[in-house]
């Protein structure tokens, strides 16, 4: 037991700073059963795609660009569920009592969670990009521009795996359980489509349209003014908005 | 030191925490009592700032919990210990905690032996645990930090009575080496034994708070004969006035006075002793299924605060 005085001193009584909550964060994304498995299935999948990339696809779709848009398929796919479950576990598995007791301004939590889902979407496409770069030079593809790629769809691609996870966040957070949030974020790209089919609201629902915009982000093609437009507007709209929410509700509410 | 001072929390309206007062120092061990739904665990709550006050205040360590830098390297908490991750290993829980607050991973390793969980049990997946197990990770968990305070709930739930009886010498050590420790239970046998001080609660409201000889204050003597209609002869003959019990008499005097009542009427006693009225039991029981209002059984209010003169 310390002293009082010792305890002034002491630097171990010092506020916990940001990078060592994001580095716990990201500690949680993976210790659990669950959160390993998710890692290690999006690894799978993404080996797995390569393979039949290299066995099945013509020569043409073996150059590194298509490669990508294979393997970051996964992680775009599961990524937000990391991100979902990441806040909505604190509230399923009632961690959050232990989480907020530790660190009682809880805006800091979020916030580290956020750079930690950041983080772990660019640990996924180093991890895409060498699984892709791997089954490039396995398959050796003789066309031209087998092995070219460029800064701006590297861009894209991080832009969209990073938004994609922090949008699981923002849906984690603004329901606060694991099957409402995965349910509602896998629902939404379909209920676009309907929404879409209605001819008065094809136009606006480009807008809004996330699902789409994430996809166009990942597919390593080149991007119009107005796509840009739709893919900002949908991004800001489903990422801010639930965040905000979530983050009203958070700081307020009883934890339990 | 933990301080509530007009603690109030109300749920739809409703108080499940109504002007809640009471203080624990360091160096001593303070059982929080009250049946279940009482407001303990609230109060507890409000006391980490997980729960926000309708009214009045809590502070740990000389202000809010909310403002210690680093609160778990003060204040040990083990709210419930089933809040833990079912996918997580024993370990692991205990090593993101250590990780957040600075603490070297090595203390985990020592905690767990502390706390009698060995190497498997740390790494099996805390679904595997038993209530038992919980608890004595919930207790690691709380010590991770060296803190000086503990705010337990309900931390004897589960634990057998080995358990327990470890629990309680944790704790007093605890408080010998100038500790502050918050302890609730709706059991009081469980924290009979280890606490200096009782504060009672009964839906929302406290009750009772002293020390055990506060609440209790001396009831008189208890004394039985070999002969009960002797005993009965002598106790009148030195003017004192027996309340006839099952197999003797509770007299308003102290045990050395009916004692000497006894010898002066050759009566061979079988029993002398302090009476303890019902117990600290019964006293815990009356109080806390006391009328939802509030009011207690006036037959046996206690002496309530730690006043000096209630002390006898």
């Amino acid at each position: 037991m310390s002293t009082v005085a010792q305890a002034a001193a002491d630097p171990a009584l010092r506020r916990p700073g940001l990078a060592r909550l994001t580095f716990v964060e990201l500690r949680k994304m993976v210790d659990t059963r669950a959160g390993m498995w998710l890692q290690i299935t999006i690894v799978a999948l993404s080996l797995l795609l390569a393979v039949i990339t290299i066995f099945a696809g013509k020569e043409a779709d073996h150059t590194l660009k298509e490669m990508l848009s294979g393997t970051i398929a996964p992680a775009q796919l599961l990524l937000p569920v990391v991100g979902i479950l990441l806040v909505s576990s604190e509230w399923t598995q009632r961690t959050s009592v232990i989480t907020f007791a530790l660190v009682p301004h809880r805006s800091r939590i979020i916030v580290a969670k956020l750079l930690a889902c950041v983080s772990l979407s660019l640990v996924a496409l180093v991890v895409s990009i060498v699984i892709a770069l791997i089954a490039t030079a396995v398959a050796a593809p003789t066309v031209d521009d087998a092995w070219s790629f460029s800064l701006s769809a590297l861009g894209q691609d991080t832009l969209g795996l990073a938004a994609v996870t922090v949008i699981g966040l923002a849906f984690g957070a603004l329901l606060l359980a694991s099957a409402p949030a995965i349910v509602l974020y896998f629902a939404l790209p379909t209920a676009m489509a309907i929404l879409g089919g209605l001819s008065f609201m094809e136009e606006p629902v480009k807008w809004i349209n996330l699902a789409e915009s994430a996809s166009q982000l990942t597919d390593n093609v080149a991007l119009s003014g107005s796509d840009w437009a739709h893919i900002a507007t949908a991004l800001i709209a489903w990422t801010a908005i639930p965040l905000a929410v979530g983050l009203w509700r958070i700081t307020r509410d009883e934890i339990r | 030191m933990i301080e509530c001072e007009g603690l109030t929390k109300q749920f739809g309206g409703l108080a499940a925490v109504d002007d809640v007062t009471f203080r624990c120092e360091p160096g001593t061990v303070t059982g929080f009592l009250g049946a279940n739904g009482a407001g303990k665990t609230t109060t507890m709550r409000m006391l980490v700032g997980l729960s926000l006050p309708n009214a009045g205040r809590a502070s740990v360590l000389d202000g809010q919990y909310r403002d210690l830098p680093n609160p778990a390297r003060r204040v040990g908490i083990l709210l419930d210990a089933s809040a833990q991750h079912a996918g997580r290993r024993g370990r692991e829980a205990l090593a993101v905690s250590a990780q957040m607050i600075g603490v070297p991973e090595k203390r985990v390793d020592e905690l767990l032996d502390m706390v009698g969980l060995d190497r498997s049990a740390g790494r099996k997946r805390i679904r595997q645990y038993s209530l038992g197990m919980r608890q004595r990770l919930g207790l690691a968990h709380a010590l991770l930090g060296d803190p000086d305070v503990l705010i337990l709930d309900e931390p004897a739930n589960g634990l057998d009575p080995e358990g327990i009886r470890w629990m309680r010498e944790l704790l007093r050590d605890f408080a010998d080496r100038g500790g502050t420790v918050l302890l609730s239970s709706h059991l009081l046998s469980e924290v009979e034994a280890v606490a200096d001080r009782f504060v009672i609660i009964g839906s929302g409201k406290i009750v009772a708070q002293g020390t055990h000889a506060e609440l209790l204050p001396q009831t008189g003597t208890r004394v039985s004969a070999v002969d009960n209609d002797a005993l009965a002869e002598a106790l009148a003959a030195a003017s004192l006035a027996g309340q006839p019990v099952d197999d003797g008499f509770v007299v308003e005097a102290e045990p050395e006075v009916v004692g000497r009542a006894a010898l002066d009427g050759r009566v061979v006693l079988s029993r002398l002793g302090p009476a303890e009225g019902a117990g600290l039991e019964q006293l815990f029981f009356d109080l806390t299924t006391a009328a939802p209002n509030g009011d207690v059984p006036h037959a046996r209010k206690p002496a309530v605060t730690n006043s000096k003169e209630s002390v006898q």
